[in-house]
């Protein structure tokens, strides 16, 4: 009860000192980042790794369950797409040569994980990751494959269950482990990094960041030059800046105690949003690399010739650079448009039927906000509706705020935007209602029309207001604007 | 005679037996196998014949245990590459041979299923690991049989109990089933009581399996059909270093007898030396136990076999599933494996038996430059007696002294009767350069074909 006050304490300590974190500089931070590969099959068989939606122990074979006897084979495709994402991190690519890594775990059907130690699939690259406007470049030290163990599963909590479940559908995904220098400062940085490599990833269209487990991360945190903690087990891009500023808090008032950081491993407790000591040092594991005798060296070059790719692949700088060039559009505006592929892909659609610059303020400025706020993707409202919107606005059939209110109702109950504009009598008014509308708001109103005249013009907005609710929104304000100050 | 009455004669035999070879006899299904064979529904080169299988190669439905109470009760839901061959060729499979635990042994006496006699001799042991199924094809309990080989475990069964025995290029024959003790040295092969009815199984069983990455990309030669080829102006090494300390002067003779023979035939032999094989034992076992100690991590009675403990948190599960279900030596080379491994002791260790390993492999290919095939004695001695070595690892793991070097340059060896000592038979190894099984099987067929030692060749 004691630790778990203590803990409580320093969680809330955390939230208020968040803002100093990121002003220092003496923080180091490398990541970690292991990526699932979005291959047809595993990683050293023939098992399909489609197994988010199956029931356990169902995309299994002699291989993945590690039966007395089995051999692995690469899966070539697995060594593509693993070129592709060390390539688009300017990596140099090489021979390379599988290791087993040997501990027990009763997730870990042989008893080791077939990895990569010495001679990994790539190395030396790096990153370009905006950070408080400007760019830093991130050194990647290393890129290699591996092999995805099991997955364990509770009767209730991990601490109160009798006994765990194993599920081998897991078994032999393929992994990406994309390691970086310890170039990182500060969690904001590094939760940027993670959200351009996964950016680049589903651009490549090698990783499916929807899929639970599809990623996961270990941090290596130090600070002023002190001994590193290592915190595993972070598997969200939000749990690696919530994990980061706890560890960094944790670590900062270790130090004005006057305590020395010793090296360890920790874990990430997600929903309590701390990290709990794992090990020491001396508690850690020898994992006996060796090289793995079943497999063969492998070459990259002759398989990424055998399998070219099929389209050109056009990474998210050379987009936004693009953006800019083909449809005018402001450097801003760009760059949140290409940090996922989806959203580019969809601005693209949208910018082809309609002038681009709107298209790109009604994405980003209307239309991502509404999605957000309703926690919805871009699967709700289709290119095709935007571009109704649009064009509706443009010719001058709806106002904008009609246009918004379009949107929500949508994304709220369903249905066209060309019904609900027609249901819901959306339809800009005709000069002559507006007309009216002025002459009516300005008979009611005198004490505005007076205000107005002796120079306030915010008046000019009241009388404004007031035509918009006789008319339900659907007055031209350019238009109704100008009216009413000619009849003044 | 039908195939069936063979097969019930063969089964009989095996019945009768004092030899403790099988560890599981295939009753139905050889019965079914051979009356298949009988009705034609079943043909090929091997319809009607039986063959025994090494219980570390992987039959689907017919248990394979590894000699290892680890495994007593596993059945493999798949067969190996080379059963599919022998089931593509009409073979009759009549049983899982016995063998030293998990291949760890040269003596058959490790195997939880009690210790396999030699039929020469009830009270020697066979050989080993294969030694099942040396015994059974010495015993008629089969004709033909599987063996595996990492460090001598086909050749040197063969030579205690008088048949034919090849050890494979490394590469040759897939590993796709078998169960790994020591992957980058051992391969399956063939045991039979003649070097004819050897080469015709090697055929049956090499060829490239892309289910295997080491296995290699080559065409098999028709071994069978070169046997009678003319061997005259061969050159033969005789590499002095397998004639060192501890080879019985009977072995020796018999050797040196072996290779006059085959200079009467033409071919020419000279002594030469290859001094990087005072390595290779160190070597070997320290590569060997490193890999056995990963391969073996997956015994832990999760997903099969052995299970003693399912009520504690994992730790202990592993610890007592393992604890139990090992053989002695088996956990001693997990052990030392281990500590091969370990960070601090890996370079001491693993890494200069890599090194060595490089060292033996230049010699064998020097060797390979001046020299046809080599030859030297399979083992230092005859049979010995069951339970004389089994107290003293040391001495057991000295035996292979002559068979291991083949095994860490990745040659071919095939080992042939060339003598006598009392009855107990003595054999000789062939050993050629990588891919030259056809050259070993037709230097053997002569060499038989010119001499009385195969007490079967007639």
């Amino acid at each position: 009860m004691v630790a778990a006050g203590f803990i409580q304490l320093e969680a809330t300590a955390i939230q208020k000192r968040s803002h100093m974190i990121t002003e220092r500089t003496d923080v180091v931070i490398g990541l970690e980042v292991h990526v699932q590969l979005t291959t047809h099959s595993k990683l050293f068989c023939g098992c399909s790794t489609r197994y988010q939606d199956s029931e356990p122990n169902t995309h299994t074979c002699p291989i993945c369950l590690g039966l007395p006897g089995s051999l692995p084979v690469i899966n070539e495709m697995a060594v593509v797409y693993a070129e592709r994402v060390a390539k688009a991190l300017s990596c140099s690519v090489q021979r390379t040569q599988f290791y087993r890594k040997n501990y027990y775990y009763p997730d870990l059907p042989k008893g080791f994980q077939i990895s990569q130690y010495d001679f990994p699939l790539a190395i030396n690259g790096y990153l370009m990751v905006d950070s408080e406007g400007q760019e830093r470049r991130i050194r990647i030290r290393r890129v290699h494959l591996e092999e995805d163990p099991g997955k364990l599963t509770y009767r209730g909590t991990i601490e109160k269950a009798q006994y765990s479940l194993i599920d081998y559908n897991r078994s032999g995904v393929p992994l990406l482990e994309v390691v970086t220098e310890p170039d990182l400062r500060t969690p904001k940085e590094a939760r940027r990094f993670l959200n351009k490599l996964r950016n680049i990833l589903e651009y490549l269209d090698v990783f499916d960041g929807n899929l639970e487990g599809s990623l996961r991360v270990d941090a290596n945190v130090s600070i002023a030059g002190g001994q590193r903690a290592e915190v595993k087990n972070i598997s969200s891009y939000k749990g690696v800046e919530k994990a980061l500023l706890f560890e960094i808090t944790r670590q900062r008032n270790l130090l004005r105690r006057g305590i020395h950081i010793t090296q360890e491993t920790r874990h990430f407790d997600e929903a309590r949003g701390i990290t709990i000591s794992l090990r020491s040092k001396e508690q850690e594991h020898d994992y006996r690399y060796f090289p793995e005798p079943d497999l063969a060296q492998v070459d990259p070059e002759p398989l990424v010739k055998k399998f070219p790719q099929q389209v050109e692949i056009e990474l998210p700088d050379t987009k936004r650079r693009r953006f800019i060039e083909q449809y005018r559009i402001s450097d801003y505006l760009a760059k949140v448009l290409t940090a996922s592929k989806p959203l580019a892909d969809y601005y693209e659609t949208v910018a082809a039927l309609v002038d681009p610059s709107a298209a790109a303020s009604w994405v980003v400025d209307v239309l991502q906000g509404e999605l957000n706020y309703r926690g919805l993707t871009l699967d709700a409202f289709s290119p095709a509706y935007l571009v109704d919107v649009i064009t509706n606005v443009t010719d001058g059939h709806i106002t904008e705020k009609a246009a918004v209110k379009v949107i929500r109702i949508v994304l709220d109950r369903g249905g066209t935007p060309c019904e609900i504009i027609d249901e819901q009598a959306l339809h800009t008014a005709p000069a002559e209602q507006i007309t009216t509308a002025v002459k009516q708001a300005i008979e009611e109103n005198p004490q505005a029309v007076a205000d107005y005249q002796s120079g306030k013009k915010g008046a000019l907005n009241f009388l404004v207001g007031q035509v918009m609710k006789k008319t339900r929104g659907r007055a031209d304000p350019a238009l109704t604007n100008r009216l009413i100050q000619e009849q003044l | 005679m039908s195939h069936r009455e063979h097969i019930e004669e063969t089964l009989d035999a095996i019945d009768r037996s004092d030899l403790n070879a099988f560890i599981t006899v295939n009753y139905d299904g050889a019965r079914q196998q051979a009356a298949e064979a009988d009705t034609g529904e079943l043909d090929g080169r091997l319809a009607g014949i039986s063959v025994g299988i090494k219980d570390a190669i992987s039959t689907k439905g017919l248990r394979t245990t590894c000699a290892s109470q680890m495994l007593e009760h596993y059945v493999p839901p798949y067969d190996a590459f080379v059963i599919r061959r022998l089931h593509e060729e009409g073979a009759v499979l009549i049983g899982k041979t016995n063998m030293d635990e998990f291949s760890m042994g040269a003596s058959t006496e490790t195997s939880f299923f009690g210790p396999c006699k030699n039929p020469w001799d009830l009270n020697c042991v066979p050989g080993g690991s294969s030694g099942g199924s040396a015994a059974s094809v010495a015993a008629q309990e089969a004709d033909l049989a599987l063996g595996s080989d990492t460090g001598g475990s086909i050749r040197c069964p063969a030579s205690f109990c008088g048949v034919v025995g090849l050890k494979p290029t490394y590469g040759r024959v897939s590993r796709s089933g078998l169960v790994s003790y020591g992957n980058s040295m051992e391969q399956i092969g063939p045991i039979a009581r003649t070097v004819k009815a050897c080469a015709v199984l090697f055929e049956i069983i090499a060829g490239y399996d892309p289910a295997d990455s080491t296995s290699l990309d080559t065409p098999v030669p028709r071994c069978a059909s070169s046997l009678a080829d003319d061997i005259a102006g061969l050159k033969i090494g005789v590499p002095i270093d397998f004639f060192g300390e501890g080879v019985d002067p009977a072995v020796e003779n018999a050797t040196r007898d072996a290779i006059d023979v085959l200079e009467d035939l033409g071919a020419r032999a000279t002594e030469t030396s290859m001094s990087s094989l005072k390595y290779a034992l160190s070597a070997y076992y320290v590569q060997a136990m490193s890999e056995a100690s990963s391969n073996l991590a997956r015994y832990c009675g999760i997903i099969y076999g052995h299970r003693v403990q399912r009520d504690h948190d994992w730790h202990r599960t592993f610890s007592e599933n393992r604890a139990s279900g090992f053989g002695k030596e088996v956990k001693r080379r997990v052990l030392l494996g281990t500590y091969a491994l370990s960070a601090g002791y890996y370079d001491k260790y693993y890494l200069k038996a890599l090194k060595a390993r490089t060292l033996i492999s230049a010699d064998f290919q020097k060797a390979f430059k001046q020299y046809d095939a080599l030859i030297a004695p399979t083992m230092p001695f005859v049979a010995f007696k069951i339970g004389e070595k089994i107290e003293d690892p040391l001495s057991l793991y000295k035996v292979d002294i002559n068979t291991v070097p083949v095994n860490l340059a990745n040659v071919p060896s095939l080992s042939v009767p060339c003598g006598r000592k009392g009855r107990l038979p003595i054999g000789m190894q062939i050993i050629g350069d990588k891919l030259k099984e056809a050259l070993l099987f037709n230097i053997a067929w002569q060499f038989e074909r010119n001499t009385e030692f195969n007490k079967y060749a007639k």
